[in-house]
């Protein structure tokens, strides 16, 4: 079976399949690979031996492609080219992103989610992610030698389900299985808990390139439960180069400048802030386009002046975090700093004075999110860890829906543990009605116009039926990643009118495979082969976790017939695994899996009776 | 959700193995819903069958708003009365006593007053009265529900309860409104 791959030393007597699964860190300034392997986790190098690769695509005439530290390199030379903190554009139109003049992009407008117009064409957020994505996964391939079972992909906690959606859907761009989206600030404190095996209260501030999120969880007996979540998806380390570059501008007298000045400038205010991690004082120097000379002096003293407010922005969701979680300063245990950001004395200090204590720093801020998400995903594939832990994670944002008026009447309120759902009733208000419409949006305001849009969609095929008895059921579902799906039904009548709504600004199916093909890299063979062994890999799955079953419970809960019938499946699906079109295998996997749904049903019912008796309080107690 | 099992109409006190009465073992609830979850969570079927994901989101949902709907006294509350089949009549029943309703409006004008003010001392203050009075009126509710099975005048003051709660979202937008 091609899922296996390597087995772990020591456990030689029952061979223990290890799936392959990574944690991805796709960060605004610099993203990272980590795996588990033999129980710990690391971060995986490049060949040159470096972890970080920078977040930088840049497009060239050609068609070809350039990542990282060659990209970087030369972002001042081709600034409209290389896209630098793509992260900032996830999920967002233009509206949303502050600023556009001083970037030095050319901008494309374009519904749901804001493009950039390079040499190489026009260009989405999501596909510019999955350049880098593509990078990381092949580093991860080369190194662990293998294919990939699957990757936890991680976001800002406080991303909404645009962001979220982007972020997912470039990573099946990116030839990715997504195991789970997993935020940030949790990653990091799986990375310190399992490290440190701590009890109690504990508050992550994590300050990244393009974003912030403040956490607060609960670790006790294995589970890391999020009890609040807040931040600011628009506040981040290039807020504190741009204020910088502002200042340079100011002091030098100069008005806007080209794009290649821009980015220059940029790189340099970004140099001046890290060195003065470390010293009181440097110099910005810079030869411009007009061969006019810049050197100016800057103190750690100017910096922190004039960045006062960007760091005092984080104490906002801090204080709210903190109200959410029913929680006083003085019952968090400990503060854990994550993202390159926190380096700054200015954000340390004011944090230090917030919680009043001092934060924790004994993991590297910029790979403590890569190596808890790389923990993460070698649970979600199955490789069972001996200390078994949960995760409970929250929804960042309340979800909403439009009433009359243009108010947002909210039905799932910020920071509730997910899965979760809730189901509300409509009916119609005009006799014969058959279609009404529903607006779903994301935020904490009163006014909808205020919030985020997610989804408008139509319920249609309402039976025709006097006013008001029509009973409509939409049922909003936010999953284990964040994200939401709606899908409703009319039942007065039996007629069930369902449907599931997808979010307009994600991408279909139809739309990721055109991205694909078009994308260079990716031959059509080379794509077959790949759809081939995924297709491979998922029916051999299938079919363990199917044998594994009926070992368990297929005496005890089905009949004969029942068993027949799903073996006829296995065997159909075991004849086609060696057929080399993905698209028959699919079919099988398909068929076998509903033969299977009402085994699974009675096999969770089963579970779920059992599951508190099955279980002596004692055991519980520990 | 007609796909799912017959076990998943069974209600959250059996859900969650806990006697059914008001005055509950919130620590135990806590140790029950996390054991729960370590075993239904979507987290620990991801390498199985798409059914069985789905089926898991499905419990862990149910399991997620059991634990929400047991945890908040007046969630549980409401809860409970439904399982008796008592209206706790929230949006029809509003003949309240007076004495309620003009203490009402004093808790209005004292949250509008801090909330022009900007005062967060005073929200405080106001927070914390709040919670004393819904513990107060929690308490009251246990007895009629637990002991004197009086499950008209537990609906009531479930009643004055919801009053409550939409007085502590006033404060908490409030204290929002603060940090802008």
């Amino acid at each position: 079976m091609a899922l296996l791959q390597i087995s772990e030393p020591g456990l030689s007597a029952a061979p223990h399949q290890h799936r392959l699964a990574i944690g991805i860190d796709l960060g605004t300034t610099n993203s990272l690979v980590a795996t588990v392997r033999n129980g710990i986790s690391l971060v995986l190098n490049d060949e040159h031996g470096r972890a970080l690769l920078p977040s930088v695509v840049r497009y060239l005439a050609d068609g070809a492609v350039q990542v990282g530290d060659a990209a970087q390199a030369v972002q001042s030379e081709d600034p409209v080219n290389t896209i630098v903190s793509v992260k900032r554009f996830m999920g967002r139109g233009l509206n949303d992103v502050g600023d556009v003049a001083n970037l030095p992009y050319r901008f494309v407008d374009s519904p749901g989610m804001l493009q950039l117009r390079t040499i190489a064409g026009v260009k989405s957020p999501v596909e510019v992610s999955a350049e880098i994505l593509k990078v990381l996964r092949d580093r991860a391939e080369q190194s662990l030698g293998g294919e990939l079972v699957g990757a936890v992909i991680t976001v800002p906690a406080y991303f909404d389900d645009a962001q979220r959606q982007a972020t997912k859907d470039a990573a099946r761009l990116a030839g990715l299985n997504v195991l789970r989206l997993l935020n940030e600030p949790t990653a990091a404190a799986i990375a310190y808990g399992l490290d440190n095996a701590s009890e109690g209260i504990y508050a992550v501030y994590d300050l990244g390139g393009g974003t912030f999120d403040i956490s607060i969880l609960k670790l006790a007996k294995g589970v890391f439960e999020v009890l609040a979540t807040n931040g600011d998806s628009a506040l981040g380390g290039d807020d504190f180069d741009h204020r910088l570059y502002c200042w340079l501008l100011e002091k030098n007298r100069l008005s806007a400048l080209g794009a290649h000045d821009t980015r220059a400038l940029l790189t340099r205010a970004r140099a001046a802030k890290e060195e003065l991690t470390d010293r009181v004082e440097t110099r910005i120097t810079a030869v411009l386009g007009s061969g006019e000379m810049i050197d100016t002096a800057v103190t750690q003293e100017d910096f922190h002046a004039m960045t006062q407010n960007l760091v005092a922005r984080t104490l906002q969701p801090m204080r709210r975090a903190l109200r959410d979680a029913g929680l006083s300063v003085d019952e968090i245990k400990g503060v854990v700093m994550v993202g390159g950001s926190t380096r700054m004395p200015q954000v340390q200090r004011a944090v230090a004075d917030f919680f009043k204590q001092v934060p924790l720093t004994n993991l590297d801020p910029d790979k403590v999110v890569a190596l808890g998400a790389a923990i993460q995903a070698n649970v979600l594939a199955g490789n069972r860890s001996e200390d078994d832990w949960l995760l409970l994670d929250v929804c960042p944002l309340s979800l909403g829906i439009e009433t009359m008026g243009g108010l947002t009447e909210k039905i799932i309120p910020r920071n509730s543990t997910i899965p979760t759902a809730r189901a509300q009733e409509f009916t119609t208000f005009k006799d014969g009605q058959t279609a009404m419409s529903v607006h779903v949006v994301q935020g904490e305001r009163e006014l909808v116009s205020d919030c985020r849009s997610l989804a408008r969609f139509d319920l249609r095929g309402i039976p025709p039926m006097v006013a008001g008895s029509a009973r409509i059921r939409v049922t909003y579902q936010i999953d284990a990643d964040g994200l939401l799906s709606v899908s409703a039904r009319e039942q007065s009548c039996g007629v069930e009118a369902h449907i599931v709504v997808k979010p307009s600004y994600g991408l279909s199916d139809a739309e990721i495979t055109r991205m694909l093909q078009e994308s260079h890299g990716h031959a059509r063979d080379d794509m077959q082969a790949r759809a081939l062994r995924e297709q491979q890999v998922e029916a051999s799955q299938l079919l363990e976790a199917v044998v594994n079953a009926l070992e368990q419970d297929g005496q005890s809960l089905l009949s004969a017939d029942e068993r027949a019938g799903i073996a006829a499946a296995m065997d159909e699906l075991r004849a086609r695994l060696q057929d080399g079109d993905h698209l028959v295998i699919k079919r099988a996997v398909g068929q076998l899996n509903d033969a299977t749904v009402g085994f699974a049903q009675r096999r969770m019912d089963k579970s779920v009776s059992h599951a508190l008796t099955g279980h002596k309080i004692s055991e519980l107690d520990n | 959700m007609s796909s799912i099992g017959s076990d998943f109409q069974q209600d959250f006190f059996r859900l969650f193995d806990l006697p059914l009465c008001f005055q509950l073992d919130t620590a135990l609830l806590e140790q029950h819903y996390r054991a729960l979850q370590v075993q239904f969570h979507p987290d620990k079927f991801s390498h199985l069958p798409e059914a069985e994901q789905r089926l898991s989101m499905q419990w862990s949902t149910r399991i997620n708003e059991g634990y929400q709907t047991l945890r908040k006294p007046l969630n549980r509350a409401r809860y409970l009365l439904a399982l008796r089949g008592v209206d706790t009549q929230e949006e029809t029943n509003t003949a309240m006593p007076l004495d309620f309703l003009m203490a009402q409006m004093e808790w209005r004008e004292d949250i509008a007053a801090a909330r022009q003010a900007k005062d967060d001392a005073a929200l405080d203050g106001l927070a914390d009265k709040l919670r004393q009075q819904t513990r107060s009126l929690e308490q009251q509710l246990g007895h009629l529900l637990d002991d004197e099975q009086d499950y008209l005048a537990a609906a009531g003051i479930v009643r004055k309860l919801k009053f409550f709660e939409k007085l502590a979202e006033e404060i908490a937008s409030a204290f929002d409104e603060l940090d802008h």
